[in-house]
C-alpha cells in the first residue's frame, strides 16, 4: 500500500510539471508577441526588448521552461501587473474564497446527495425513490451558471432574502456564510442528484451482498443494517467522484463568482484576462490545476485504502 | 466495462423495437421530442425566426413577452425568439462537431494505447493525465483569448479536454476485448493488429461509447453556452444562448423576461438531451448505468 501512495504521488507530480510546460508552450506559442501583449501598444520596441530579457522570452523555450518550473516550485509566480505585487499575494487573498465555496458545495453535494440516494436505494421503487431519481437527472441537467443567475433573480433580484453580491468577507462568519448560501447551491446542487443516484447504486448492490443477509439473519436491526454496515461501503464511490468533479466544481465555481461578483480565484482570472493581465491569469491556472491534481491524487489514496481492489482496477 | 458488457451489446439502434421501449419511457418520450423540436428549430431558424436575429430596434428594448415578440425583446430591441433560434445552430453544431471529433480522436488513441507496444501506452496514458488535470473552464478561459474567442477555439478547447475521456474507455475496452479468446484466435491465424483492432475489436465495443458519447452532448451544450457567457466563445452580435444568457444576467435588475426566456433555450436543450441519453443506455445498454 505504501508502495502504491508514493507511486500515485510521484505520478501526481509528473503530471503537475508536464501541465504546467503544456501551460507555459500554449502561452508562448499563441499568436501575437507576449510582451506587446503584456505591455500594451505603447510600449517602444526597447522596452520590449528590455521586458523580454527580464522575463527570460530571449532564451531557448526548453531553458524558459525549466527557469519557470524553478520559479513556481520557489512559490515565485511573477509580478501582478495590476497591482505590481507578488502574484502569489494576489492568490493568497483569492484562494480561500474558492476553497471556501468548493467546500460549503461539496457540503451540500454530500449532506443532501448521500441520505437521498441511501432512502431511495432502501425503499427502492417507490414514489419516492421515483421522485428523487426524476429530479436527480433533472438537477444534473441544467449548467451551473443557469442555477446561479435563478437564484439571483429568486433570492436576491426578487424576494431580497439573500445578498447578490461579494462574499461578505469585511463581516463576520455570519455575513461569510450568508455571502456562501446561493454560489454553493449553485455549484453543489447538480452533485446532489449525481451522488444521490450513485449512492442509490452502490446501495443497492451492497444491500444484496451475503454478509447483509447473513446480518439480516443474526436479527441486527434493519436501521442498524443499512447505515452502520450497508452505507459506509456504499459511500465509497463518492470519494472518487467528488475527487474529478472538483474540476468540474472548479468551472461551475467560476460562474458563480462571477454572478455573484465573489472575489474568487475564477473571479480574480476573469478580470485578468480582461485586463491581460497574464502573470495573474497563469498563476490563478496553475492554482486550480494543483487543487485537482492534489484532490484526485487524494482521493485515488483514500479509494486505494478504503478498498485495496480499487488500486488493482486503476493499474 | 466488462468484457461480457462489450461483447454482448448489440449495435445501438438495431431494431424498431428499441424504438418502442425507448418511446414507453416517458423520460425518453419527452427527451426524444425536445431534441427533435430543437434540431428541427435549428435546421430551420432562417425560416422560422420572425425577426432578423441582428436587427437592432432600441425604441422595442426589454419588451415582455407579447405577440408581435414572443419571447419579449432585448436590450437593443432585438427579438429574443429569433436570437434563441440560431443560437441553437451554434449550440448543435458546436456539440456535435465537438463529440464527433473527440470520439474520432480519443479512438484512435485509445486503440493504439490499448493494442500498441507498452511504451506507447504509458506515453498516451501520461499525456491523458495531463490534459485532465486542467480545470475545463478555468483552462478556456486562460488559453481562449490567446487564440481569439470564436467557434474554432470553443470546439478546439473542448475537443482537447475531453479526447483523454473517450480515449481512456477505448483503451480500457480494447485491452480487455484484447484478453479474449477470439481475439487470441485472429492472432495465430496471423492477422495483423491493426485489422484485428479495427474489424474486429472496434465494432464490439463501440455501441457502449456511442451512448456515452450522446450522453456528453449536454454537457457541450452547456461548455458552449457557458464559455460565450464568459466572453471566450462567441462573439456578438452572432446570437448564442450563452449570449442570450449575459445579455439577461446583465439587465436582471430592469427586466426578469430576458434572463428566463433567454436562458429557456438552453434549459430545455440540456434537460432533453439528458433525458433522452439516460433512456437511451437504459433502454440500449443498461449495464452502464453502473457507470452512472
Amino acid at each position: 500500500m505504501f508502495a502504491y501512495v508514493i507511486k500515485r504521488i510521484g505520478l501526481g507530480i509528473i503530471v503537475l510539471i508536464l501541465a504546467i510546460s503544456t501551460l507555459y508552450i500554449l502561452v508562448q506559442a499563441a499568436p501575437g508577441d507576449p510582451a506587446s501583449a503584456m505591455l500594451g501598444p505603447r510600449a517602444t520596441p526597447a522596452i520590449k526588448e528590455a521586458f523580454r530579457e527580464r522575463l527570460g522570452l530571449d532564451q531557448p523555450l526548453p531553458v524558459q521552461i525549466v527557469k519557470y518550473l524553478w520559479s513556481v516550485a520557489q512559490g515565485d509566480l511573477g509580478t501582478d501587473l495590476k497591482s505590481k505585487q507578488p502574484v502569489w499575494d494576489t492568490l493568497a487573498i483569492h484562494l480561500p474564497r474558492t476553497l471556501e465555496l468548493l467546500a460549503a458545495a461539496i457540503l451540500i453535494a454530500a449532506g443532501l446527495g448521500i441520505p437521498l440516494g441511501c432512502m431511495a436505494a432502501v425503499h427502492r421503487n417507490s414514489a419516492f425513490d421515483r421522485i428523487v431519481g426524476a429530479l436527480s437527472v433533472s438537477i444534473i441537467a441544467v449548467p451551473a451558471v443557469v442555477i446561479a443567475i435563478y437564484g439571483m433573480l429568486i433570492f436576491s433580484a426578487g424576494l431580497g432574502w439573500l445578498p447578490a453580491i461579494g462574499a461578505g468577507e469585511d463581516g463576520g462568519i455570519l455575513s461569510l456564510l450568508h455571502h456562501l448560501i446561493l454560489p454553493a447551491i449553485a455549484v453543489g446542487i447538480g452533485w446532489v442528484g449525481y451522488l444521490a443516484r450513485l449512492v442509490r447504486a452502490s446501495m443497492i448492490e451492497v444491500l444484496s451482498a451475503d454478509y447483509i443477509r447473513n446480518a439480516r439473519a443474526f436479527g441486527l436491526r434493519e436501521g442498524r443494517i443499512t447505515y452502520r454496515y450497508a452505507l459506509r461501503i456504499a459511500v465509497a464511490p463518492t470519494v472518487t467522484v467528488l475527487g474529478i468533479g472538483v474540476g468540474i466544481m472548479l468551472g461551475s465555481a467560476v460562474f458563480a463568482e462571477i454572478v455573484f461578483a465573489r472575489p474568487g480565484i475564477g473571479k480574480l482570472m476573469y478580470d485578468a484576462v480582461i485586463l491581460r493581465n497574464y502573470p495573474v491569469t497563469l498563476g490563478a491556472v496553475l492554482a486550480a490545476t494543483l487543487i485537482l491534481v492534489v484532490s484526485t491524487t487524494l482521493s485515488d489514496i483514500v479509494n486505494a485504502l478504503i478498498n485495496p481492489r480499487f488500486k488493482e482496477a486503476r493499474e | 466495462m466488462s468484457q461480457v458488457a462489450a461483447e454482448t451489446s448489440a449495435p445501438v439502434v438495431r431494431s424498431a423495437n428499441g424504438m418502442r421501449r425507448l418511446l414507453r419511457d416517458p423520460m425518453g418520450a419527452i427527451g426524444l421530442t425536445f431534441v427533435v423540436l430543437l434540431i428541427l428549430s435549428a435546421v430551420f431558424a432562417a425560416w422560422l425566426a420572425p425577426y432578423d436575429p441582428t436587427a437592432i430596434n432600441v425604441p422595442a428594448k426589454l419588451q415582455p413577452p407579447s405577440w408581435d415578440h414572443w419571447l419579449g425583446t432585448d436590450q437593443l430591441g432585438r427579438d429574443v425568439l429569433s436570437r434563441a433560434l440560431f443560437g441553437g445552430q451554434i449550440a448543435l453544431g458546436v456539440a456535435l462537431v465537438s463529440t464527433c471529433a473527440a470520439l474520432g480522436i480519443g479512438a484512435i488513441l485509445g486503440m493504439a494505447a490499448g493494442f500498441g507496444p507498452r511504451w506507447l501506452d504509458n506515453g498516451i496514458v501520461l499525456v491523458f493525465d495531463t490534459v485532465r488535470a486542467y480545470p475545463v473552464i478555468i483552462l478556456a478561459l486562460a488559453v481562449g483569448p490567446i487564440f481569439g474567442a470564436g467557434i474554432v477555439t470553443i470546439i478546439g478547447i473542448l475537443v482537447a479536454t475531453s479526447v483523454p475521456y473517450y480515449g481512456r474507455i477505448v483503451r480500457t475496452s480494447i485491452i480487455s476485448a484484447a484478453k479474449s479468446e477470439y481475439v487470441e484466435a485472429l492472432l495465430a491465424m496471423g492477422m495483423s493488429r491493426t485489422r484485428i483492432v479495427v474489424r474486429h475489436i472496434l465494432p464490439n465495443i463501440i455501441g457502449p461509447i456511442l451512448i456515452l458519447a450522446s450522453m456528453d452532448i449536454p454537457t457541450f451544450i452547456a461548455a458552449e453556452a457557458g464559455l460565450s457567457f464568459l466572453g471566450v466563445g462567441v462573439k456578438p452580435p452572432t446570437s448564442s444562448w450563452g449570449l442570450l444568457l449575459d445579455d439577461g444576467y446583465k439587465f436582471i435588475r430592469q427586466s426578469s423576461w430576458l434572463v428566463i426566456a433567454g436562458s429557456a433555450p438552453l434549459i430545455l436543450a440540456t434537460l432533453g438531451f439528458t433525458f433522452l441519453g439516460e433512456a437511451l443506455r437504459d433502454t440500449f445498454d443498461p449495464k452502464l448505468r453502473r457507470r452512472i
